[in-house]
């Protein structure tokens, strides 16, 4: 729950509004070519450079669809425990616009490649962020569908500049079911989703690309009601924004409401400098879509291992039943292995599914040392990935490889080097000069001392030039113990094992 | 030569008896020479001439392409062809020039067939009388012929000719009257409600609608994607089934064409019709219909009942719904097929641009002309979501009702059903401009239509003359995708009925009064 919320509920607690977050989704699919003709697909090519005769609608061209696409729409169906349809159809949906050369664009309408799915959720709630609260959003329907190009406008020419190059590129539309209540929970649904969609490659899902564009849907009313009237916020590109975006809407539209105004069902936009919603120029007000069978697509016909017709092979037509065996593992079912599998905490294994590469990081880690993974964990997450973050960087382009942090691990697991020394290797690592930890550890003398009556004598010197402290660990006061640890930690550059010098250092007091 | 069959002049290329070069420049003399009929739109001399060289080359080394090979075919304005003017007689498509063919433009040329011209039609396709395009109204052949001058009485032509001349039927009024008066030997046209059935009845020519799947529409300038199919204009049923074997089969660019081989064939010559059954829907006996065209109906009924053949009478009953019903469908693909022209890609941009959106508006009002207009705006009527059930969805179910009577009929037993073609045969342009396009279109489409609803294959054969000494033609509907059973029997029909051939002195004469040309081509 934000503090917005929850401020607001500390005044208007008598009716308290509920705000109701449903979304839709759209998912460029990953895939060579386009959903209905051959060009390539590209996210930067020079401007009309992907753009075949039918995704530039010249007459006669017709649609043929890419087999690849309902593939993926399928595989990302399964995921989400959709019921796939085995027929699905194909529509037009008209509206002038000069990116959508065909003045429709197909889609699916009527009855969709699949539907009633679920998603579950989780995300971090508390002081800490450290407790996990786990959810589900319905899925309504995923439908494919054309994008549309981009219009680039050049107001001081007053032109506008149409690219075709995403003109047909595949899209899935996702719509979920409004079971969210907050811009948290829409961001962490959105989250899991993408983190499906680029589990089972279907999407690439780069939101700051545009293959993964969301639009929220955002009502309030008082429980027990009727639904608010909604509006859409739409093209929302970062998860950051999302949140903003519909916290903003919902508390905006409480604020209405309490002020005695109306919401009107329109569509607004994030200005993301602002951080605020606006209503967008619409106008041509309310669409009639006039919404029409497309007649050059013969309905599409899914099969499973059942109806699979005799002597067709798999290459001919999609099987759901192909398909579901060869779905990867997803990432609610990699988090639980994780856990089950290192011991380690639930949030650290949302936090390696998070980050891109660096389960996969975790792992080789993992496989490469002695190390306790639950101690590798702490590493990996606190250490590594907070110098990432520190120096923008994602887990692929760490300057420290795997095996160059397992042998650094594996140095401070045979006691070569002290955590601390570990740490000052590891920040050195992050520089990325090309040097082993253990040259670092040779160059900058960092070994531990191994050598027992050295460390022996070091500790009597220290001894004797401090017998004030001794006397008063004798009578009695045993803090001050730690005082020579340090003094001998000084005295040795802090490479020796901080355990067996407080053993010498309580030896020699005794006796 | 120019008067022969495809099938003879492909054997006297064969022979040596006549080059391609030689027969290319002949169609195009006579296209000169014809050209007050205003059949084509567009003439590729150049590229023509270039082709029948090549086929000329290609007959020399003996490796000619088939039967097509060196043979000059027209091809209806709607139909994608790389680098020539395809306009659809609209002001919206004039000038451009498609960077593809159309597959069975392709399917034409890899043959070696010579692509002689672009052939005229109503804009977009949108009529029955070939009036109604930018390029004007295409003039029927028989009005120039010696039979219709001599029924007609008129000895005074050149008095009368600019009234007298006659509709050649539509939409494909170009590519029939170019088979009609011999400048080529085979022509495409398209077949969404009678476009190719229709001018073929008035011109006197062969028209084959095939049965929807069977012939790739890519690159067809779309009026209904459901129900347009590319049809074959020839002067003989074996014309017809050759251009068909050249042109049927599977394309991977139309996903509604069926997966299914389908094998060229060629017509028996001995053919016995005693094991038919031919239906006579009753429903097509209605009071539109001349007394002439009955009679000759009749007389064909007659003449399979003859050869023993088992005629009777079957019922369609939905037949009266169909016009209404297809008038809806038809406008609201049509809506939707021009929503892509906006002056944005390709063809007309207005000079107005103020707004993108006033850009839209003047693009397509200059572009347009009434018909198209008028389709759009009932199209999107039909379609708004206020509509949709009570027209759109209803019309679907008509549809379905109309595709079902046929499939009773047929799973009565009955092999091909026989209808007339059209209410009359043609009539004075005069006459037909009286009433408006979409008038036009119900009474004349009243036959043909079903069976682009039903996506059956049909023919048009010539049968006979009527008092006036014009064509009329007869309708053969056929089960889906047994094009070899309807053309059997059509061949049959054909050579009983043993229409006459042109008589083009008249037109010749007629020509050379207007150009002064002497020309001696029939010789």
């Amino acid at each position: 729950m934000h503090t917005n919320y929850m401020l607001f509920l500390l005044f208007f607690s008598v009716a308290p509004w509920r705000p109701v977050v449903g979304l839709e989704i759209h998912a460029q699919i990953n895939s060579n070519s386009k959903i209905f003709s051959g060009s390539q697909v590209q996210f930067i090519a020079p401007p009309n450079s992907l753009v075949s005769f039918f995704d530039a609608s010249l007459p006669g061209t017709l649609p043929v669809l890419n087999r690849r696409c309902v593939e993926a729409a399928v595989m990302t169906g399964l995921a989400l425990s959709c019921s796939i349809n085995k027929k699905s159809l194909f529509d037009r949906k008209h509206y002038f616009y000069a990116d959508l050369p065909a003045g429709y664009q197909i889609t699916q309408q009527r009855l969709p490649i699949a539907v009633n799915g679920n998603l579950s959720y989780t995300f971090c709630v508390g002081a800490k962020q450290s407790q996990l609260v786990t959810k589900n959003v319905r899925i309504k329907r995923i439908q494919l569908e054309q994008d549309s190009g981009k219009s680039l406008h050049n107001d001081a020419r007053s032109q506008t500049l149409i690219d075709l190059n995403r003109a047909g590129v595949g899209l899935m539309e996702v719509v979920m079911e409004p079971d969210m209540c907050c811009g948290v929970e829409a961001a962490a649904a959105v989250r899991e989703l993408q983190l499906i969609l680029q589990t089972l490659g279907s999407s690439q899902a780069i939101m700051a690309e545009g293959q993964l564009r969301v639009d929220a849907n955002v009502s309030v009313h008082h429980p027990g009601e009727p639904y608010g009237v909604r509006t859409e916020v739409k093209n929302i590109n970062s998860l950051r924004f999302l949140a903003k975006a519909v916290d903003y809407e919902i508390q905006r539209q409480i604020e209405e409401l309490e002020n005695g105004g109306t919401i009107l069902n329109e569509t607004r936009t994030f200005d993301y400098k602002l951080g605020c919603t606006i209503p967008m120029r619409d106008k041509e007000g309310k669409q009639d879509y006039r919404f029409m069978p497309e007649p050059n697509l013969p309905p599409l016909i899914l099969y499973d291992a059942k109806s699979l017709p005799a002597n067709i092979g798999d290459q001919q037509v999609v099987n759901i039943d192909w398909i579901q065996e060869r779905l990867p593992d997803l990432p609610s079912v990699k988090r639980v292995r994780l856990v089950e599998q290192y011991g380690i905490l639930p949030e650290h294994s949302f936090t390696l599914l998070n980050e891109d590469g660096l389960m996969e990081f975790f792992e080789d880690v993992v496989r490469e040392t002695q190390m306790n993974p639950k101690k590798v964990i702490g590493w990996v997450i606190s250490e590594l990935l907070g110098h990432l973050k520190q120096y923008d960087l994602t887990v692929k382009e760490s300057p420290v490889n795997s095996l160059s942090l397992a042998d650094l691990l594996n140095l401070l697991e045979r006691r070569v080097i002290s955590s601390s020394a570990a740490k000052q290797v590891l920040k050195e690592l992050c520089k990325g000069e090309g040097k082993t930890p253990l040259q670092m550890v040779k160059e900058k003398q960092l070994e531990l001392i191994q050598n027992q009556s050295e460390l022996d004598q070091i500790c009597q010197a220290v001894m004797e030039r401090h017998q004030e402290e001794v006397m008063e660990i004798k009578a009695g006061n045993r803090k001050v113990l730690n005082k020579l640890i340090g003094l001998v930690q000084r005295a040795t550059e802090r490479r020796a094992d901080p355990i067996l010098v407080k053993q010498i250092l309580e030896k020699k007091l005794s006796q | 030569m120019l008067r022969a069959a495809l099938r003879e002049v492909s054997t006297a290329l064969k022979e040596g008896r006549v080059s391609p070069t030689e027969l290319c420049q002949r169609c195009l003399s006579l296209i000169k020479t014809t050209k007050f009929l205003n059949a084509y739109i567009t003439v590729t001399e150049d590229t023509a001439l270039r082709q029948a060289e090549e086929s000329e080359k290609r007959y020399r080394r003996g490796q000619s392409l088939g039967d097509l090979d060196g043979i000059p075919v027209a091809v209806k304005d709607n139909f994608s062809t790389a680098g020539i003017e395809t306009t659809c007689a609209s002001n919206m498509l004039k000038g451009y020039i498609p960077p593809y063919n159309a597959t069975v433009v392709q399917k034409l040329l890899d043959q070696g067939a010579v692509l002689i011209g672009k052939t005229n039609l109503d804009e977009f396709a949108m009529g029955s009388g070939s009036t109604d395009g930018i390029f004007g109204p295409v003039r029927n052949p028989w009005s120039y012929s010696r039979q219709y001058k001599e029924k007609c009485g008129q000895n005074s032509r050149l008095e009368n000719e600019d009234s007298s001349w006659l509709i050649a039927g539509g939409s494909s009024g170009g590519s029939a009257a170019a088979v009609s008066s011999f400048t080529c030997f085979a022509a495409l046209g398209s077949d969404t409600g009678g476009s190719t059935r229709n001018p073929a009845a008035h011109c006197g020519v062969v028209g084959l609608k095939p049965t929807y799947g069977l012939v790739s529409r890519h690159g067809l300038i779309p009026l209904v994607n459901s129900m347009d199919v590319p049809g074959i204009l020839t002067r003989c049923v074996d014309d017809a089934a050759t251009v068909l074997g050249v042109l049927a089969g599977h394309d991977p660019k139309d996903s509604t064409t069926v997966q299914d081989p389908f094998n060229p064939f060629e017509l028996p010559s001995v053919i016995d019709v005693s094991k038919f059954c031919i239906g006579i829907p009753k429903e097509y006996h209605i009071p539109g219909l001349s007394s002439e065209t009955l009679a000759v109906w009749s007389k064909a009924a007659d003449l399979f009942e003859n050869a023993g053949a088992r005629v009777i009478e079957v019922s369609l009953p939905h037949t009266c719904y169909s016009i209404v019903c297809y008038h809806v469908l038809c406008t609201a693909e049509v809506a939707s097929n021009m929503a892509r022209f906006d002056g944005l890609e390709y063809g007309h941009r207005s000079n107005i641009d103020k707004s993108t959106e006033s850009m839209y508006a003047a693009t397509r009002r200059e572009g347009f002309n009434d018909v198209v207009r008028g389709r759009i705006l009932s199209g999107n009527y039909f379609l708004l979501k206020q509509n949709y059930e009570k027209y759109f969805i209803k019309a679907q179910k008509v549809r379905r009702l109309i595709a079902n009577d046929f499939v009773n009929v047929f799973n009565s037993g009955v092999d091909v059903l026989l209808t007339p073609t059209t209410l009359r045969d043609a009539v004075p342009y005069v006459e037909f401009i009286k009433e408006d396009n979409r008038t036009r279109s119900a009474q004349d489409d009243i036959f043909t239509q079903a069976a682009n609803m039903s996506g059956l294959p049909a023919v048009s054969i010539p049968t006979a003359l009527s008092e006036k000494g014009l064509p009329i033609g007869l309708q053969f509907v056929g089960h889906a995708f047994q094009e070899l059973q309807l053309l059997t029997v059509a061949k049959w029909f054909e050579k009983q009925a043993k229409f006459p051939i042109l008589q083009l002195q008249e037109m010749l004469d007629h020509a050379d009064a207007l150009s002064h040309q002497k020309i001696s081509l029939f010789s």
